[in-house]
């Protein structure tokens, strides 16, 4: 008895709240109208909103108990983390035979691939932020700023000087990674919040120049007509001057089917190089730094190693693979415009990172996926789209703070793991 | 020299606005080292707030200005504290003692969900309200360019003043007071002490909210547009401010604030529209190299 009281007390008060909150912003309406603005009272609305709100709290009050008794028996996360830990080779080489077969999988239509390109390209700039964010524990808000830096350069290169996708590619992760260096070097001393907040910055900095500097990048009309990559020189149009087009070197009748699975291959052996990249330099003397790094900055100045480059040379590597991505987002879509470089585009990157787990290869891909896929999911509930997607971060953060497959252990340690706990 | 004291004045009434939503970010940040990234919506809702409160007021007939403009305060630093209270609650109290990341990640999702929220209930457009103070004194004329100090910006250059020194006395003086500053110096410690730390949490997201509310409706005096999205760049920019002045200090929000809404007038004055947000970013990487912790924050003790 006493706690149907409780739940029903705790419901109440739950709704009270959520009166006062429903109130000004649910229950009145401001219009513009020729003479001004008037209001409306929408009290439907409002009795709507305070009802779900009680039900809901009496629902979560009632069950809380069973959810937490049956969660113990779910295959949770952590079994998932475990299986992926033991059979690590062979669960990469299923993943990578099912990316590499996707295209020509039954159901899989023109849509399906795009949509899984775009997902791959997020899956890049997960693994290319994990460096900065994952392994060397540094916060940065303002990784778009690098994806804006190698579209902004393959564009400029290939519609001014027509100079080819994969001649370029390179030249944007050195430019993205320059940028980086020239970020970096002066802010790399700050502690984590400063860093975050002038990395913030530094990404608006970008977009600001980008839409005003009208001479170089178009402003917001941005860049069209961007050349996209060839396979050996075979380009991927129904018609070109020197009959060098994919369909006619094969004989194959024309589609435009090609290019996109030809793009979606092109994206998956980039991340595919991103992820084996990382996945040795953390084995390399400079992956064992960041990781000290990001343990104890103290110790490691004591043991010798010198913070801003090590720091720094994690910024630059994130910044390329950043640039990298964003070269091949501009030959992809063929056009861009500083509206895809917004602050929302590094948070999103940020959470895939946070999200997989910070550090966790696989993990990325599950919240690269679940987060791309989640919008385009509730494309038909289109105005309330973002609304969901921004509770469903806060969420997902309450149910698992440490990501969905929390890794966070050094590569190396001196004992046997499970000896020693580390913070 | 017309056109400087002009830019002064703008800059100033910019910088009161930058500097209420800034003390927002410092005392959370002080009181437990997390970027609320919310609190420029929170801001957004104190305006959306004032502009509704106007409305009504017009409608029902209020037309007595300092009556009208006590109420828009009240009712707006009312509801908006509510949000304020209900985001902590919600988004960060279980997250409280996880890893910073987790916080911060949460409070960029509680962010898009308050926008998409305001778009959703109030509509896309713009708001537009007829000025309110209407009106100005001319300090000094020199050929054909007047200084003119708005009635306006006097309201909110004073209405700065006694907030400030309200919330100075509530932070020096009273139990509150101590108790967050307890809490900011060691929250075992406070609890330790029969301090009720979630109370005073949730107390300081009550008073930063109160203080946003307040900016809002200044802006929306000021300025008589308000949009959803509005939040998103005052956030950023009050957020520089905090760092500015060295987060976690109080008097360094309000000394930042100025000195970005300075910084920000005299650009746009003298130099570009377009690059005043570039020149206000300049200046806080420049601060920062130069001066790690802001200009009155306090040196970290690094302990091993």
């Amino acid at each position: 008895m006493t706690a149907v009281f409780t739940a029903f007390k705790e419901a109440g008060l739950a709704s009270l709240v959520a009166f006062l909150l429903a109130l000004p912003l649910i229950g009145f309406r401001t219009n513009t109208t020729g003479t001004g603005l008037n209001f409306e009272f929408r009290w439907e609305a409002l009795v709507v909103s305070v009802v779900i709100v009680f039900v809901g709290r009496c629902v979560l009050t009632s069950t809380r108990g069973l959810w937490q008794q049956s969660r113990l028996h779910l295959p949770s996360f952590g079994y998932l983390r475990s299986v992926i830990d033991r059979r690590r080779v062979s669960f990469a080489v299923i993943v990578v035979l099912v990316a590499l077969l996707f295209p020509f999988m039954p159901e899989v239509d023109r849509r399906a691939i795009d949509l899984a390109t775009l997902v791959l390209i997020y899956v890049m700039l997960g693994w290319g932020l994990n460096i900065v964010v994952g392994l060397a524990g540094l916060l940065d808000l303002g990784y778009v700023a690098f994806y804006a830096v190698g579209a902004y350069t393959f564009a400029l290169l290939g519609t001014v000087y027509d100079w080819s996708f994969w001649g370029c590619l390179p030249i944007a992760g050195a430019v993205a990674a320059m940028f980086g260096v020239l970020l970096g070097y002066p802010v790399l001393r700050l502690r984590g919040d400063y860093l975050a907040i002038v990395t913030l910055g530094f990404g608006e900095i970008i977009r600001v120049v980008l839409t005003n500097w009208v001479a170089l990048s178009g402003g917001p009309n941005g860049i069209a007509g961007i050349p996209r990559p060839t396979l050996f020189g075979l380009e991927f149009t129904r018609r070109t001057r020197e009959g060098h087009s994919f369909h006619e070197y094969f004989d194959l009748p024309f589609s435009g089917d090609h290019r996109i699975t030809f793009l979606y291959y092109v994206i998956l052996i980039l991340a595919l190089v991103t992820n084996v990249f990382v996945l040795r330099i953390r084995k390399l003397p400079i992956g064992r730094a960041w990781e000290a790094l990001r343990e104890d900055e103290i110790a490691c100045r004591s043991l010798g190693i010198n913070p801003v480059n090590t720091k720094l040379s994690a910024f630059a590597l994130g910044a390329m693979f950043g640039g990298l991505a964003g070269a091949f987002f501009a030959s992809r879509n063929g056009f861009i415009s500083p509206e895809s470089f917004t602050f929302i585009e590094s948070a999103i990157i940020l959470s895939i990172v946070v999200l997989g787990g910070m550090g966790s290869q696989i993990g990325i891909v599950l919240a690269a996926a679940a987060l791309i896929l989640l919008p385009e999911a509730l494309r038909e509930f289109s105005e309330y789209r973002m609304l969901v997607f921004g509770l469903a971060m806060v969420l997902v953060m309450l149910w698992r703070p440490r990501g969905l497959l929390a890794h966070r252990k050094p590569t190396l340690t001196l004992y046997p793991s499970g000896s020693r706990t580390l913070k | 020299m017309a056109y400087f004291i002009q830019q002064l004045v703008n800059g100033i009434t910019l910088g009161s606005i930058y500097g209420l939503i800034a003390i927002g970010y410092t005392m959370v940040y002080g009181i437990i080292g997390m970027i609320n990234f919310a609190h420029g919506e929170i801001y957004m809702i104190g305006a959306f707030l004032s502009v509704l409160t106007f409305t009504m007021l017009g409608v029902t007939g209020v037309t007595w200005i300092p009556l009208a403009l006590i109420m828009v305060l009240l009712v707006a630093m009312l509801f908006t504290s509510a949000y304020g209270w209900a985001v902590e609650r919600v988004a960060y109290r279980p997250l409280r003692g996880s890893h910073r990341l987790a916080a911060l990640i949460s409070a960029i999702g509680m962010s898009l969900a308050l926008q998409n929220y305001v778009l959703l209930t109030q509509g896309p457009g713009v708001k537009a309200i007829q000025p309110i103070i209407r009106g100005g004194i001319s300090l000094y004329e020199r050929g054909n360019f007047t200084v003119t100090l708005s009635y306006v910006q006097i309201f909110i250059i004073l209405l700065t003043v006694v907030l400030m020194a309200i919330f100075a006395t509530l932070i020096a003086r009273t139990a509150l007071g101590r108790a967050q500053r307890a809490c900011e110096q060691d929250r075992g410690m406070a609890t330790l002490l029969g301090i009720n730390v979630d109370r005073t949490i949730s107390l300081t997201f009550v008073m930063g909210a109160m203080l946003a509310a307040v900016a809002g409706l200044m802006v929306t005096l000021y300025y008589g547009v308000i949009d959803f999205f509005m939040g998103f760049v005052a956030g950023l920019k009050a957020f520089t401010a905090a760092v500015l002045g060295g987060i976690g200090s109080l008097p360094g929000a309000m000394l930042g604030g100025m000195l970005l809404g300075l910084v920000e007038a005299f650009w746009a004055g003298y130099f570009s529209v377009e690059y005043k947000d570039v020149a206000s970013f300049g200046i806080l990487v420049l601060v920062l190299i130069f001066m790690p912790t802001g200009l009155l924050g306090r040196p970290d003790i690094e302990k091993v």
